[in-house]
């Protein structure tokens, strides 16, 4: 018994002793999970020229970033919109442009769709595609839960009030939404045109549809065409240390921008301003 | 001496854990306190108006349908479970009896994402096909009876394992059917034990999160028809604790109380009912 004591406390101090051995730094970055799929690539390039620096990106939406940017519980926050007025004691570093895009089964014969239509679709006031095709099937709104900057920039730009859509489904993650509207063959709804662009090139049946006549293409984007765009941000609270400066530093420069295409995105070194 | 060290230690595992419970439940009414002064308890229970954003807290239509969706899967799981475990008990071949088992087992073990995963791309556009969106209470119900099928198939099996093999025996020397001695000799004698366990799963419905958010959709509204998507209070949470502050966050934690409570009052009354079975 004492022996089997000795040896296991022992054992508990080398994998102690193992666990602290390291002098890694390590970054804590959450937030918009419109932003994460791309941060992660972009940190584990900067981990890999950094040696000394490990990055953890989570995801859970903009509001969760800022709020534990501003807990302290991260070091960076990923927000998909602008900081608002009460959140402006944070800093915030614009990295990159999005669009928002209608998503709808790829099976949906529809190619474009007017704000008006998309409005009156968010009012339940359209039941079904046949009001508008030959496609006979009823219509599920696909809305995002409240705290996601996805929906922000959406109820803004179509002017709507949360309290009056009437979604039948309302998910939390982009990829949740995607899922969604590829299992449904009715179904409409708003995502991020990098991650609508990456999850439709690799074979999932979603359609992005062109918006008041511009279809939802990065060059549109970036070229201030596409109507609903917004920016990709990170956020900091005040003085950051040396490794989180390091990394914004990595995003906002030039070596970061390939990453950032890969997904879709719009660097701002290209956007038109 | 052996004997002293293990009961020691035994007594001050269960004391442990017994704290944290207790630690738990005062940590969530501490939490939840500010909402319960701030919010009035007609606003939160019995309102089904939920916006956060605009200062509205009534969780009620959320309450109802945590509540409904998890006794619809114990009324589709409870008495396919008995069924199914008194068949295995009693009727089926040795072999298959094991196999059945070690399924089961391997059933109840699967984590519930899988589970959520399942429903969300097989059975939502199955659904669908049915009763657009997909997404909807029947879903939800129908990946809960599956998650507690398992465990009320070996709830079943375990308790008629119980009853000692004479009374099997009799009950064959008098002729009786298979039926007939489940329904006379066995079913009496294990009801009890039966009953309280699957009636425990409730709990284990009431608070399954990942899989319900996957399935449900999610739309806040009173749970009043099976094709038609409704919120959970654990989606609910799931859904907003991450970047909820302030009173929302406060009234998500009351949230969480009512459900414990809700869980507590079901434990209570069934170790009641079990002794008058």
């Amino acid at each position: 018994m004492r022996g089997f004591l000795t040896a296991a406390s022992f054992a508990a101090l080398l994998l102690l002793a193992g666990c602290s051995g390291g002098n890694e730094t390590k970054l804590v970055i959450t937030g918009s999970s419109t932003i994460a799929p791309v941060m992660a690539d972009i940190a584990s390039d900067f981990e890999s020229a950094n040696p000394g620096i490990q990055v953890n990106v989570q995801s859970g939406g903009s509001s969760r970033g800022i709020a534990d940017v501003e807990r302290g519980t991260a070091d960076i926050g990923m927000a998909s919109r602008d900081l608002r007025e009460e959140e402006s004691h944070l800093n915030q570093h614009t990295f990159a442009r999005d669009g928002i895009t209608m998503i709808v089964h790829a099976d949906n014969p529809l190619d474009s769709l007017d704000t008006e239509t998309v409005r009156r679709l968010y009012l339940g006031e359209i039941d079904s595609w046949a009001a508008m095709t030959d496609y006979d099937e009823p219509v599920s709104v696909v809305h995002k839960s409240e705290g996601r900057a996805t929906l922000a920039v959406f109820l803004a730009f179509m002017e709507l009030d949360n309290d009056s859509v009437r979604p039948d489904l309302v998910v939390g993650e982009n990829q949740q939404a995607i899922q969604s509207v590829a299992g449904n063959p009715g179904a409409i709804g708003y995502v991020s045109i990098g991650a609508a662009e990456h999850e439709a090139g690799r074979g999932v049946s979603i359609k992005p549809v062109a918006l008041d006549g511009v279809s939802p293409d990065p060059e549109a984007v970036a070229s201030g065409e596409f109507p609903l765009t917004r920016n990709l941000n990170l956020v900091t609270d005040g003085e950051v240390g040396e490794a989180a400066q390091q990394f914004l530093d990595y995003v906002g420069s030039q070596a970061s921008d390939e990453r950032i295409r890969d997904h879709f995105f719009i660097p701002v070194n290209d956007a038109a301003s | 001496m052996t004997d002293r060290v293990v009961r020691l230690l035994s007594g001050l595992m269960a004391i442990c854990a017994a704290a944290v419970l207790l630690l738990i439940m005062a940590e969530m009414a501490r939490a939840a306190w500010p909402a319960l002064t701030r919010v009035p308890v007609s606003e939160w229970l019995l309102s089904a108006h939920w916006s956060p954003s605009g200062g509205d807290f009534g969780l009620a239509s959320m309450l109802a349908a945590s509540l409904l969706t998890s006794a619809g899967a114990l009324l589709i799981a409870g008495p396919a479970g008995v069924v199914l475990g008194a068949w295995m008990h009693l009727a089926a071949p040795g072999w298959l009896r094991g196999g059945l088992r070690t399924l089961q087992g391997l059933m109840a073990g699967i984590p519930s994402v899988v589970y959520g995963l399942w429903g969300l791309i097989t059975l939502v556009p199955l659904v669908n096909t049915v009763a657009p969106p997909g997404a909807v209470m029947l879903t939800a119900i129908l990946v809960l009876a599956l998650m507690i099928l398992p465990l009320s198939v070996l709830v079943t099996d375990a308790a008629l394992s119980q009853i000692p093999d004479q009374a099997l025996q009799s009950a064959r020397a008098l002729a009786l059917s298979r039926w007939g001695s489940f329904r006379s000799v066995l079913w009496p004698r294990a009801r009890a034990a039966i009953v309280s366990g699957i009636v425990l799963q409730f709990g284990r419905a009431l608070g399954e999160t990942m899989a319900v958010l996957m399935v449900a959709g999610n739309v806040i509204r009173w749970p009043d028809s099976l094709t038609a998507p409704v919120r959970t209070i654990t989606a609910n949470i799931a859904l907003e604790m991450g970047y909820a502050s302030g009173l929302h966050l406060e009234v998500l934690y009351l949230s969480g109380l009512l459900l414990l409570v809700a869980v507590a009052l079901m434990m209570g009354l069934i170790q009641r009912g079990a002794g008058n079975l």
